[in-house]
């Protein structure tokens, strides 16, 4: 309960800070913010506590997830860097949204009670929206805004729906009071529950941009500014699956048997849906949109096959997806802000493209390595993190005997490696604007750090064996 | 620990070498290639000859699963250790009269590369050694996508996903087995391969866990019709690479098919196993025929490399103790003698800029030493008596009979078309007229000589006395023959 509090407090300090002067103690004290939540956030580490009239339950994969995700949230504002010299930017506020959004997002993984969810989900959307919207005069992120606003609040709603239907069934708002409803099954479960359970779910795989309710991902990541697409890819993702983990194996392993194939059939969509079309993209940033809903089908594959391993490998999965996906964003940022001008043609903004990357190693070697490093580690490359998490995911499904669906990511993961080398070919083997890439000192310790806690978690993933 | 010691030198030595970026670059990666050589060696002569694995080290890895860092040398993998670590010194020296761009990187990369093809020879579980074989292709696709040819980048490219497309079937069926295996003290499933041997698979699980790996081994050595990223990518890579690509990596697959495929699904093989034998054999022919009417050296060389590995995947299908013993040689002669080869293009290369055999001729006339070294070479890979090509293919094509006859027949067309290739090549670039490239060449200098003079002692070493190795091997093949369910076969 501690890190929702903290970060309510913290948030608003951040928005009367922003009434100074300078604009420069911004960053440093959003940073220091998130470390103290962060270690705030273990001090009940091996404790199960229920807060808020039993609303809130904080065990230790709740605090791993929360963890994971104010450690995005970290790397994400560090790299937020640029914001001191763009005169339109609002740092203070985008930095009170971005912990007003985590305040959600912790909800999110530690709900015991769907209203807590709903409201997490809210908290997180709505914060998100005002992100996305806040390159104010560029036409596409107001687009963007306009798009994920009007599609969220309508998964939202049917999200909410669910919740009401469930109520209905069950009586009981409460994972364990479903929970106890339908781990009887002979006593014959009401239609409302089968309807409930699927509304609610489609609410939360909008969140998580899986096939087929992704249509908004690469409109929404295109247009919101790269440092918010980092935020909204990797946080948003880690809360939806942790609430999606904790809703099915707690409230529903009793109907598992009824929504494992619904669940086997969208992971199977969406890998599809996003390796297939981030193949014929042009623009990078389009492409890691795609292929955030690539990962999303990974990660599903833990949720539709649940067993034992499925715990351990969203963990690990979401880790490693989000370092390689900020530092991803970390370098496009670097990138696109200083190579040419910013030209945007009907293709996109060029500067975002593949070919803005062209011959980049050979300039920075440091942002060559930590863009292939991250590449690697979403292809799934062994050495690197992204190889475990598809390790772990892969063995979930065999655990649970779904060869099918193993085959169909197996093929992904060959497409995977596709899009991703692009980039790497494009650094490594194009010739490019030969003037090197001015990159702060602070920017490139966070990227050190990624590519640290990548390769050494590619290497000794046993490391996080006591989180589990 | 030795092993550990392997695998971890050539990492450290390229670390350095990525760090310190000094002069002597070459030098020092020579001296440290040289040093794995040396330990290398030790392990071969200190090698005891029986079924054990020895030299190991074993360290729990993900202990929760079982899966452990446990790496050990046995008499399956003691000449491809070898061989590793023989290859690597004469491929740096090969480069000593060429300057590669960034040569930091570019050796580095290769000492890299020498510690996953250790790792993938040495690893007793399956998971690390299937962490070793993806992690091998990394450096080699970044050696042969930067300083490879004009049309590098899509060739290594279609290289690299086709190789990695295979080998996540191969990752697949090791997950499939490992949770077919029983709990152990610690953990609930073992990852270690000798327990994956013990495992009783059902017969339509052997057979789909010996497509798996049949497919990601069969893409790698390659055999038909897996073979199409081969040529291209042999011929587009700058040859170190080439020699790495053709001299040990290509072996990864061969081994794998001795190290898992015989044991782990016996039944498998008993009811796919002519086929997986009728694909290779089509590929030697097929290769032969298609080197036979190659211009460029490097494709023909490529070619006859396909054709070779098609022997080997064919021997070891014959499931014999004599076809194993065969393909363990071979692995060894053929990693000398395609080195050997494609040391001969690219010293023909530097001097006239072409391979293209219409182009050259008469370089006999000014150069015998390189006709002398190219000649051996050549009657080694043709499998003349006395060479280390003949001991190798004598025991596959024997094992092959024994299978098979009409197979073998078949496959007994290797030395035939192989004879023809090579000479053919060996004729139009060395004898009749000099062309204007081929006018002033001039013959080896001393630190080319000093790449074939070991090499050829080796050629002879294997075709005189070939016991020093094949006792080596012998008794792990022994033992190995206990997993496969035909072992009336190797009795007769």
């Amino acid at each position: 309960m501690l890190p929702i509090v903290l970060l309510s407090v913290f948030g608003i300090a951040l928005l009367f800070l922003g009434f100074l002067k300078s604009k420069a103690v911004l960053l440093p004290a959003a940073l220091l913010f998130l470390i103290i939540t962060l270690g705030v956030n273990f001090l009940d580490w091996n404790k199960t506590y229920l807060y808020f009239n039993d609303m809130l339950r904080t065990n230790n994969l709740s605090m791993v997830f929360t963890a994971i995700m104010l450690g995005s949230a970290f790397m994400v504002v560090a790299l937020s860097s640029s914001f001191i010299n763009d005169e339109s930017a609002q740092p203070a506020e985008y930095y009170a949204l971005i912990l007003f959004s985590l305040v959600g997002a912790v909800m999110m993984v530690s709900f015991e009670n769907l209203i807590m969810l709903f409201v997490g989900v809210e908290i997180l959307s709505v914060a998100m929206y005002v992100l996305t919207g806040s390159d104010k005069k560029n036409l596409r992120s107001n687009e963007a805004a306009l798009k994920y606003f009007l599609m969220g609040a309508f998964a939202t709603g049917i999200m909410l729906f669910g919740m009401a239907l469930l109520y209905g069934a069950t009586g009981s708002f409460t994972i364990a009071g479903l929970a106890a409803y339908t781990d009887h099954p002979q006593t014959g479960l009401s239609l409302l529950i089968y309807v409930g359970l699927l509304m609610l779910l489609i609410g939360l795989l909008f969140k998580v941009s899986a096939a087929p309710f992704h249509f908004w991902t690469p409109d929404v990541y295109d247009g919101a500014p790269t440092i918010f697409t980092a935020f909204m890819s990797t946080v948003v993702k880690t809360a939806g699956f942790a609430a999606l983990f904790r809703l099915l194996s707690v409230s529903f392993g009793g109907v598992y048997t009824f929504w494992w194939t619904i669940l086997a059939i969208i992971t199977a969509l969406t890998l599809v849906a996003g390796n297939i079309t981030a193949v014929y993209q042009t623009s990078f940033k389009r492409m890691m949109a795609y292929s955030s809903i690539s990962h999303a089908g990974y990660l599903l594959i833990g949720l539709s096959s649940l067993g034992t391993q499925t715990k351990q490998a969203i963990v690990f999965y979401s880790l490693a997806y989000s370092v390689a996906t900020i530092a991803a964003f970390g370098v496009l940022i670097l990138v696109s802000q200083q190579r040419s001008t910013q030209t945007i043609t009907s293709e996109g903004i060029l500067t975002e493209n593949f070919d803005a990357f062209n011959g980049l190693a050979r300039q920075n070697p440091l942002l060559g390595f930590a863009m292939t490093v991250s590449m690697l580690s979403l292809a799934g490359i062994p050495l690197t993190a992204g190889f475990w998490g598809k390790f772990y995911m892969f063995s979930t499904a065999v655990e649970r005997g779904q060869i099918w669906l193993l085959v169909v990511a197996v093929l992904m993961s060959a497409v995977g490696i596709y899009y991703y080398f692009r980039v790497i070919i494009a650094m490594y083997f194009r010739d490019g604007a030969t003037e090197p890439i001015r990159v702060a000192p602070f920017f490139q310790y966070v990227l050190l750090g990624a590519i640290i806690l990548t390769i050494g978690l590619g290497i000794a993933p046993g490391l996080l064996q006591g989180l589990f | 620990m030795l092993t550990l010691f392997l695998i971890l030198f050539p990492v450290v030595a390229a670390t350095l070498l990525l760090i310190i970026q000094g002069e002597k670059t070459k030098q020092v990666a020579l001296v440290a290639a040289l040093i794995e050589l040396a330990l290398a060696g030790y392990a071969f002569v200190g090698f005891k000859p029986d079924a054990s694995s020895q030299f190991g080290f074993d360290y729990a890895w993900i202990s929760s699963l079982g899966i452990r860092f446990s790496a050990g040398i046995d008499g399956i993998s003691v000449l491809l250790v070898l061989l590793t670590g023989l290859l690597v010194p004469f491929i740096i020296l090969s480069t000593f009269n060429r300057d590669y761009p960034r040569p930091s990187l570019f050796y580095a990369l290769m000492l890299y590369m020498q510690a996953a093809l250790v790792g993938v020879f040495t690893a007793r579980d399956g998971f690390l050694f299937y962490f070793f074989f993806e992690a091998a292709l990394i450096p080699i696709y970044f050696l042969a996508a930067m300083w490879g040819g004009a049309n590098r980048i899509p060739v290594t490219f279609k290289f690299f996903v086709y190789t990695i497309f295979g080998s996540l079937f191969m990752l697949l069926a090791l997950v499939y087995l490992y949770y077919q295996t029983p709990a152990t003290a610690t953990s609930a499933h073992s990852a270690a391969i000798v327990d994956f041997y013990k495992l009783n698979l059902t017969p339509e699980a052997e057979t789909w866990v010996f497509w798996a790996f049949f497919i990601a081994f069969a893409i790698k050595m390659p055999v038909f019709p897996f073979h199409t990223w081969q040529p291209d990518t042999y011929v587009e890579s700058p040859t170190p690479a080439t020699m790495l690509l053709a001299g040990i990596m290509l072996k990864m697959g061969v081994y794998g098919l001795i190290r898992f495929i015989l044991p782990i699904v016996p039944l498998g093989v008993e009811t796919w196993g002519k086929t997986a034998v009728i694909l290779s054999v089509i590929g030697i022919i097929y290769g032969s025929i298609i080197a036979i009417r190659q211009r460029d050296m490097k494709r023909l060389i490529a070619y006859s490399s396909f054709s070779h590995v098609g022997l080997m995947a064919a021997g070891v299908f014959s499931q014999t103790e004599t076809g194993m013993q065969g393909a363990l040689v071979q692995m060894l002669a053929h990693g000398i003698n395609v080195v050997g080869m494609f040391f001969v293009a690219d010293v023909i290369f530097s001097r006239t800029k072409t391979n293209q055999l219409d182009q050259l001729g008469g370089i006999t006339q000014t150069t015998p030493k390189l006709t002398v070294f190219f000649l051996i070479m050549l009657l080694g890979s043709v499998a003349l008596p006395l060479t280390n090509g003949f001991i190798g293919e004598f025991l596959l094509l024997h094992g092959v009979f024994t299978y098979n006859n009409y197979l073998g027949l078949a496959a007994g067309f290797t030395i035939i078309l192989g004879a023809v290739y090579m000479l053919r090549m060996f004729q139009k670039s060395m004898f009749g007229p000099t062309s204007s490239r081929t006018e002033s060449f001039a013959d080896l200098t001393s630190s080319e000589s000093w790449v074939f003079i070991p090499l050829v002692v080796l050629v002879f070493w294997i075709g005189i006395y070939p016991h020093s190795f094949l006792k080596v091997t012998e008794p792990a093949v022994a033992n190995m023959m206990k997993y496969i369910g035909t072992t009336a076969v190797s009795m007769k």
